[in-house]
């Protein structure tokens, strides 16, 4: 009797997570806590920091994946419009930390109102195609890529330039799998090529100098071009097999800066090399493909969009990330997804994992 | 749903359809991307790995120099006389310090900056790269050391550092033979360069300038050690990877005696001038005193422009090496030389006499003696004795002045003696080619004359005349002077002994070398110096010498108390003692005091009498040697 109970519990608990994701997100979180002790010198406060900021997300995850996806479209736009207004109040009412306005007081602590959006973004573009499923014009898209970009710019002109790509792509993801016409593509391609040098005059010159140092990194060895030089050192003296787990000379005598956070593939890439890189990319790989199959088994508009949206922002996190440690793309403040150290971005993550979670294990429900 | 089941599901459908490709599309775009940054991994990891591991290498790895310790120098009895001690300096790296003379207020808060410091700081200043650590404060207090290490965040660019430093424990004593050691300049950096040893003096701050720490600066220096540190990013050393030790540049034992050096200095006084004592049978350098000195340990951390102005403009030129580049006529002393020399070319015996008339007569021209009336019968021994000028009046113009020159020449006379210290003087050793080269005149007949009594042309150093005089109490038998006796390397312990080797042997009869030896015991028991050397444990030889330093018109005659200090004649004293086995050979000078058995002469007995029989000159002998 007590043993049919605790099945009972544990189905009930179990019901709607799935397997596979669990497994590779687990796998991520596991290698990330061994690099985490590295980079931080055997350090275990971080470790076990990074330890409960999993448990939470991990718990946040169960949460959200226990919340049927139609639950979470009526939260949509409810959501983006408290971000969007959040976003107002950093404006106005922000903490500058670093030169940039991100944080907003909110009572007892303080929030980071960008985080927010990047699941409300897509969240909200994918309610809306959902809603006008079926008679979707031009200017339908047209209003949602206006929705898109009032966070965009708000976010950009923080100044969060990472973010804010960040949310516009997984905002351009949403509109193209929800269909929108390669003419249109094609004419914002253009038209894109078109603004880049508009672009560049409306950059912070830090943002330019970000772009100018991935031109050329030993223009100034010691500023700007000081992480990316760094970091590639490390990449590239990593060679075939790494120089071991703890062994890496770049990340413990300090050569990488933040090492913990936004540069710690640095670190792996040192200790793991080449093999590891690869393993590490399968491992993203494995995230991303188990994403594509619920997204392909999903069984409507919004649940398709929305977990198309998530898997190809978590891609885009990842190959940013290691495209600036491994110098092909400027340096922007994005974090190695389950790897690097921070709650925030964590939580955001298994929040979208939970999502996908939700929408496959509740795929049979909804067709009514 | 009833209505119109077909399109809606035909539209889902194709809707579905639509998301699908789309979604094949974006993997295609992930997988692409994602061997975007394989192909990226491949570059840098496989193919690009050596060049990253070399700059991953260089990152930690820095090659840090470590200093050697530079030998120390001891008399003969060893008595230190430079060595080196450990002290905290206050350095200011310019090029790190926001502004140097605001840093330097706020430092002089804290520790004890005097105003001769921030001079000699701003002198170096202009002299250094601002990227160079500079000393502002040498040998910190521990209690300083601690109240700048609590203001330290205050002062960036400025360190504490520990560094050797040297010593000179004799001060002024030895200033002009053991020299001093100074900052490393770009001309002595340039010739370091030349001669392929900067390797060795990175991480060396200071070179040998002057005396023995330049001419010895090879051995003095030692062979810099390496030591590989890893670094991390702020440059700190974490820890070491290997070490090559340092080897500690090798010990100099002097032949100097530093009592004796002591005891010249008081004799000296507040006179100007110079004493060089040899050991005849090595050529050991015994004593060697410029007069006056100056403080060699004001040198060794650059020297304040103040000092450096009291020393440059003092009248009495202390900074000037009287023995080894002051070149003075020889006067008297040259007598015995030229009696030498007319033994040897048979120009003389011993017995042949002159009569002296108190003058000799060329020409026109009178060359008058010192005594009015002459010395009368006059032989060699005489000669030399009594000093007679009238006696070497016409030998010098019996012999002509090649004759001269060719022996004098074989004495050292006019060319460096190759002592172990830099910049010697040669010298002038007057011949007739020497004035065709000289003044592109023709030699005067005349001229000739006056350079038997040690006058003229002919100008010599002080150590040019103690090794000439000791070769004659060597019996003709020339040794090189050397200052440094031995060399000892630290480590091994081994001496490697500068050689006292004969430079040449003159090949003189030993009944001329006889006749003169004789005549110069004369000197000192009847002669000119015999009342400063009466009554001596030990026979001793010697003579006298008065050096003009104007010349005195025709008809005129020299009153001492006429003529203006500076423009009064030199003193000099050239001896040797035991007379039947000389031990210690000296010649000695003192500037504008006269004749020279009153003021030279008695220093030499101060030396003899302390290095022979071990005698400290009494209080009271001090005041008679003045």
């Amino acid at each position: 009797m007590i043993a049919w109970y605790l099945r009972r519990i544990g189905r009930l608990l179990t019901a709607h997570i799935d397997g596979p994701l669990l497994a590779a997100v687990l796998l991520l979180m596991g290698t990330g806590l061994m690099v985490l002790y590295s980079a931080s010198n055997a350090g275990w406060p971080r470790v076990t920091g990074q330890m409960m900021n999993m448990l939470v997300a991990l718990g946040v995850m169960w949460l959200f994946a226990n919340i049927p996806p139609h639950f979470l479209m009526r939260l949509a736009l409810p959501v983006f419009a408290l971000g969007v207004a959040l976003l107002i109040g950093v404006a106005l009412f922000g903490d500058v930390v670093n030169g940039a306005r991100r944080w907003l007081h909110v009572g007892v602590t303080r929030i980071q109102p960008s985080e927010l959006m990047k699941i409300a973004a897509p969240l909200m573009l994918a309610w809306y195609f959902h809603r006008y499923e079926g008679t979707l014009r031009a200017r339908n898209y047209l209003l949602a890529a206006v929705l898109l970009l009032v966070p965009v710019v708000l976010i950009a002109r923080q100044p969060d330039l990472g973010t804010a790509i960040l949310i516009l792509a997984s905002g351009g993801y949403v509109l193209f799998l929800a269909g929108l016409s390669w003419k249109i593509i094609a004419g914002l391609g253009v038209a894109g090529l078109a603004a880049a040098p508009v672009a560049w005059h409306l950059m912070h010159d830090y943002q330019r100098q970000r772009i100018m140092m991935l031109i050329d990194p030993s223009e100034d060895p010691l500023g700007k071009g000081y992480h990316t030089i760094q970091s590639t050192i490390a990449v590239g003296s990593g060679g075939v097999t790494g120089k071991g787990w703890m062994s890496g000379t770049q990340t413990h005598l300090d050569f990488i800066p933040e090492r913990t956070t936004d540069f710690i593939f640095a670190v792996y890439s040192e200790e793991f090399g080449f093999v590891g890189n690869l393993v590490l990319l399968l491992l993203f790989l494995l995230v991303i493909s188990r994403g594509f199959v619920i997204a392909a088994q999903a069984p409507t508009l919004f649940a398709r969009l929305i977990a198309g949206a998530i898997t190809l922002t978590f891609f885009t996190y990842a190959f940013v990330n290691m495209g600036m440690v491994s110098g092909i793309l400027p340096v922007v403040g994005v974090p190695l997804p389950l790897i690097s150290y921070g709650g925030t971005s964590l939580v955001t993550l298994c929040l979208g994992f939970g999502i996908l979670m939700s929408i496959h294990t509740h795929r049979k429900l909804v067709h009514t | 749903m009833l209505f119109n089941p077909g399109i809606e599901f035909r539209d889902a459908q194709r809707e579905e359809q639509q998301f699908r490709v789309r979604l094949a599309i974006l993997s295609g775009f992930v997988l692409v991307m994602f061997f975007l940054l394989a192909a990226r991994f491949i570059f840098l990891q496989l193919i690009q790995h050596d060049h990253y591991h070399t700059l991953a290498e260089a990152n930690r790895i820095s090659v840090v120099p470590v200093t050697p310790g530079r030998g120390v120098i001891y008399d003969r009895k060893g008595v230190q006389l430079a060595y080196n001690f450990t002290a905290h300096t206050l350095e200011i790296t310019p090029a790190k310090a926001m502004d140097v003379n605001a840093t330097l207020d706020q430092l002089s808060e804290i520790v004890e900056i005097t105003p001769r410091d921030r001079r000699r700081f701003k002198q170096l200043l202009e002299e250094s790269k601002s990227f160079e650590s500079l000393p502002i404060r040498s040998r910190l207090a521990d209690e300083e050391i601690a109240r700048f290490a609590a203001n330290r965040y205050r002062f960036p660019g400025v360190e504490i550092k520990a560094r050797l430093f040297r010593q000179y424990p004799q001060g002024e004593l030895f200033s002009h033979v053991i020299g001093y050691i100074g900052r490393i300049n770009q001309k002595e950096l340039d010739k370091l360069e030349a001669e392929g040893d900067i390797a060795n003096y990175r991480g060396t701050d200071h070179i040998g300038k002057t005396g023995l720490e330049q001419s010895y600066e090879r051995v003095l220096h030692g062979t810099t050690g390496v030591e590989q540190v890893e670094i991390d990013s702020a440059g700190r050393a974490v820890r070491v990877l290997s070490r090559t030790p340092p080897a500690s540049g090798s010990n100099l034992a002097l032949n100097l005696d530093a009592g004796l050096q002591a005891l010249v200095d008081k004799a000296f006084g507040e006179r100007r001038g110079a004493l060089v004592a040899l050991d005849p049978k090595t050529g050991g350098v015994l004593a060697f005193v410029s007069k006056p000195g100056f403080d060699p340990n004001l040198f060794v951390d650059g020297i304040d422009p103040q000092s450096w102005g009291e020393l440059r403009n003092s009248p009495d030129r202390p900074m000037l090496n009287r023995a080894l580049t002051g070149t003075y006529p020889p006067g008297s002393t040259f007598k015995p030389f030229m009696a030498l020399a007319a033994l040897t070319s048979g120009k003389r015996t011993a017995q042949q006499a002159i009569s002296d008339p108190g003058y000799f007569q060329f020409g026109n021209h009178r060359f008058r003696d010192d005594a009015e009336f002459g010395h009368g019968s006059v032989d060699m021994y005489k000669s030399i004795v009594v000093s007679c000028d009238t006696y070497y009046y016409i030998l010098a113009n019996e012999m002509g002045i090649d004759a001269i020159s060719q022996f004098m020449a074989r004495l050292g006379f006019g060319s460096r003696t190759g002592i172990d210290l830099a910049g010697e003087a040669e010298g002038i050793l007057p011949s007739q080619d020497w004035k065709m080269r000289r003044f592109k005149q023709k030699w005067i007949a005349g001229e000739t004359v006056s350079i038997g009594i040690g006058q003229g042309y002919n100008s010599y150093t002080p150590l040019q005349l103690a090794s000439a005089i000791a070769t004659v109490a060597n019996d003709g038998v020339m040794f090189r002077p050397h200052v440094v006796n031995y060399v000892e390397d630290l480590r091994t312990k081994a001496r490697t002994v500068i050689e006292p080797k004969p430079l040449r042997s003159l090949d003189l009869n030993p009944e001329h070398i006889d006749t003169i030896k004789k005549a110069l015991v004369g000197v000192n028991k009847e002669g000119t110096s015999s009342s400063v050397f009466a009554g001596t444990e030990y026979v001793s030889a010697g003579k006298t010498g008065t050096a003009q330093v104007i010349a005195i018109k025709q008809g005129e005659k020299y009153v001492e108390g006429r003529v203006q200090e500076r423009h009064r004649d030199h003193a000099l004293f050239i001896a040797y003692a035991p007379a039947e086995n000389p031990t210690i050979a000296l010649a000695v000078i003192v500037e504008n005091a006269g004749f020279g058995a009153r003021a030279a002469a008695p220093i030499a007995r101060l030396v003899f009498d302390y290095y022979l029989l071990g005698k400290e000159p009494p209080d009271d002998k001090k005041g008679a040697a003045q």
